[in-house]
């Protein structure tokens, strides 16, 4: 490496700097046109809801939890994540569809992930956590709690049930229940 | 013994008596959460373990080496006495107060809140009101790290101020600004929770806090690595600093981009934009380039000192390398280790990319092998340079040092490699135990029994360690030559007022904060946000 002077270590350095500055910049467009033109962003909602009052809110009322079809064909998974469980504890959806977990917690903050997919989300107290996916794999898969909620935490997790299009069938009323394992 | 080597082992043994307690537990659960039965364990333990070995490690270990090898830095590097012994010893034994506090409602299951603390869970104030007068006692060294360097510069008018000391402050300042945070989540969200005052917390507003500090915390942790790549390994090696320009600009870009990037681990959280995200995961990137930097001067320094040793050809020089020496071995390592950890810390930060990663073992094995790996070999090998400083005395084995390097290199990345499989896999974090008996997790038991082997070879290490150092007490050779840090190549006469000091980098940092921060922590007092009510982990009652 060049270091008569002074003057010569400094321009080895830049010409380093400007390779450098040219990578970082290159990784920034990378996630810039992931974010633009493939929509891959993090799930950000900023929709709050009073941890206290979740059970009475109509959207997150027993009754209205696990997956429904909308009139328009939408599908929606509502799940409330509290200390140590998931409401319901198995949830039902169509592959190769769009679906929109909707979660929240009455008490401390969870997170879920499901195994094999990139769906993860931090599930605040206070806040709709919000997650837009498409499943491709069918199946049973592990929904667990992935953030430290207390003393149960290693026991609260859940089954994603994963079915082809054309065995989910939603009932009159467009919910759809997993049937018993 | 001198008083200024009485101060700074004092910090030392402290910080390495808590780590090595820390792998202890460490290794314990790696047991629990492998298919091998382990003795002990509930989940009640687990938690404890978890708390006990993340708070030692995270703020025990880091801050009282960086305390006392700071002092160390400050009156080697400047050849002056430390201002302010007294105090400093009067900080440290507030510190050691706040550790005792902390670690015993820890021990007693009455603080398993993890050393993230995670409000709305609450445990014994004790453990919050331990770790801030930790931080008061780090506090008080920066202070002491200012005047240092002010003093010799009103002595040296115009004269630079040696690298090492410019660092060590960079890093004082780094740490001011970066505690902030933390400090206001503790004192004004955790603390009145904590002692019944309120019953409830914004959590929203207590994660972009702690978020504020979680980033640049990791870079104070990794100054002292960089200290020594920058002015031990070089004269370890037998040559000299390629660039001391280039080391003050890339501790100055420490400073600047630590700070306003912590959000990129909130990437996943619902409380904040997509906007506001996107602003701290681009600051982020830039975070890279001072490390991409010291990759370029350093390699060059050993590139120099692997010529000087009559090193030819292109790579010739590597082999020309004084490898048997701890501190070559050492930056050799770290060198090996950033490579993957800072592979997978590109992937953590990309923004999208993080919901394949977040809260999975990837993000264990990435600041296990980061921090445990890269910053804390640097720890071990500061250690055994300064050892024969601090005792007057010269190591009786330098292949026992040399082994254990290896031992916790080889052992980081026995852990490490199956913990980024699994991670890949969906293994989350922070649970005490799996149930080998899924199908999906019962694949994963056999990677997970790898690891723990990575984890007894990292305890083995560790132990190594103690024995090592405790070896320079017994030694009966006097020590040979005094220690040194390295020069450049062409050392500076003078340098810019800006290379000189910090005043323009923290006007610049106050800008940064408030772009990065500023409407993202106004926005809980601006709009309404719900709170949620307060859940006690220690069993007092409301």
């Amino acid at each position: 490496m060049a270091a008569r002077t002074e003057h010569e270590v400094l321009a080895t350095e830049l010409r380093w700097t400007i390779a450098v500055v040219a990578s970082v910049a290159l990784i920034s467009l990378a996630i810039l046109w992931a974010g633009l033109v493939h929509f891959i962003n993090p799930p950000s909602n900023l929709e709050t809801i009073d941890p206290t009052k979740v059970h009475l809110s109509p959207e997150f009322t027993e009754a209205n939890l696990g997956t429904r079809v909308d009139e328009g064909g939408r599908v929606t998974t509502r799940i409330v994540t509290a200390q140590f469980a998931f409401i319901p504890p198995c949830v039902v959806v169509p592959a190769d569809e769009p679906v929109t977990l909707r979660l929240v917690s009455p008490d401390v903050i969870h997170g879920v992930l499901v195994t094999g997919t990139n769906v993860n989300t931090m599930v605040v107290p206070g806040y709709v956590s919000q997650v837009h996916t498409v499943f491709q794999k069918t199946g049973d898969l592990l929904m667990p709690c992935h953030e430290y909620c207390g003393i149960g935490h290693s026991q609260m997790w859940s089954t994603v049930r994963v079915v082809p299009k054309a065995e989910f069938k939603p009932g009159p009323d467009g919910r759809a229940l997993c049937e018993k394992p | 013994m001198k008083s200024l080597e009485r101060l700074t082992l004092a910090h030392l043994w402290t910080a390495f008596i808590a780590f090595a307690v820390a792998c202890v537990f460490g290794l314990w659960q790696m047991l629990a959460r492998s298919p091998i039965p382990t003795p002990g364990f509930t989940p009640s333990n687990y938690f404890i373990s978890v708390t006990a070995h993340g708070a030692a490690m995270a703020y025990v270990l880091t801050t009282f080496f960086i305390m006392g090898f700071g002092y160390f830095t400050a009156e080697t590097a400047l050849q002056r006495p430390l201002p302010g012994k007294r105090i400093a010893w009067a900080a440290f034994g507030v510190g050691l107060l706040g550790v005792v506090m902390a670690v015993v409602p820890v021990l007693l299951g009455r603080a398993s809140v993890l050393y993230t603390f995670y409000p709305p869970l609450t445990g014994s104030a004790w453990f919050y009101i331990g770790l801030v007068l930790v931080v008061a006692s780090s506090w008080v060294w920066c202070a002491i790290m200012i005047v240092a360097m002010r003093q010799w510069k009103r002595a040296n008018p115009g004269r630079p101020v040696p690298l090492a000391m410019y660092a060590t402050v960079a890093n004082a300042i780094l740490w001011l600004w970066t505690t902030v945070g933390v400090t206001v989540e503790l004192v004004f969200q955790v603390i009145p929770a904590a002692l019944g005052l309120v019953d409830t917390v914004d959590v929203g507003l207590s994660r972009t806090l702690f978020s504020w500090t979680l980033h640049a915390i990791v870079y104070f942790w990794l100054f002292p690595a960089y200290i020594a790549f920058y002015t031990m390994a070089p004269e370890a090696a037998g040559g000299r600093l390629y660039s001391d320009t280039m080391g003050r600009l890339s501790f100055i870009l420490f400073v600047l981009y630590s700070l306003p990037v912590g959000m990129h681990h909130l990437f996943m959280d619902p409380e904040h934009s997509t906007g506001f995200k996107f602003v701290q995961m681009t600051l982020t990137v830039l975070v890279t380039v001072p490390t991409l930097l010291t990759i370029f001067t350093i390699s060059a320094s050993m590139e120099f000192a692997g010529r000087l040793r009559g090193g030819k050809g292109l790579f010739g020089w590597i082999g020309a390398l004084p490898w048997e020496r701890p501190m070559v071995l050492a930056t050799g390592l770290a060198f090996f280790m950033l490579w993957f950890g800072g592979g997978g810390g590109l992937i953590n930060m990309s923004y999208g990319m993080n919901a394949m990663v977040h809260n999975t073992s990837w993000v264990t094995a990435h600041f296990h092998l980061i921090f445990g790996g890269t910053v804390v070999i640097m720890y071990f090998a500061i250690a055994y340079a300064i050892w024969p400083q601090l005792t007057g005395r010269e190591a009786p084995s330098l292949r026992a040092q040399r082994i254990q390097l290896w031992l916790w290199a080889i052992g980081m990345m026995v852990m490490t490699l199956p913990w980024h499989y699994l991670g890949l896999q969906g293994q989350w974090r922070r649970v005490a135990q799996f149930d080998y008996a899924n199908p999906i997790i019962a694949a994963w038991g056999s990677w997970v029994v790898v690891s723990v082997a990575g984890g007894a070879m990292l305890l083995a290490s560790a132990l190594l360690f103690i024995w090592n150092l405790a070896a320079f007490h017994r030694a009966r050779t006097p020590v040979q030559a005094p220690f040194r840090f390295a020069l450049a190549i062409h050392p500076p006469e003078r340098v810019p007022a800006s290379l000189n000091g910090f005043g323009l980098w923290n006007a610049l940092v106050a800008v940064l904060m408030l772009v990065a921060y500023g409407y993202p922590i106004a926005q809980f007092f601006i709009h309404d946000r719900p709170v949620a009510v307060v859940h006690r982990v220690d069993g007092a009652q409301p």
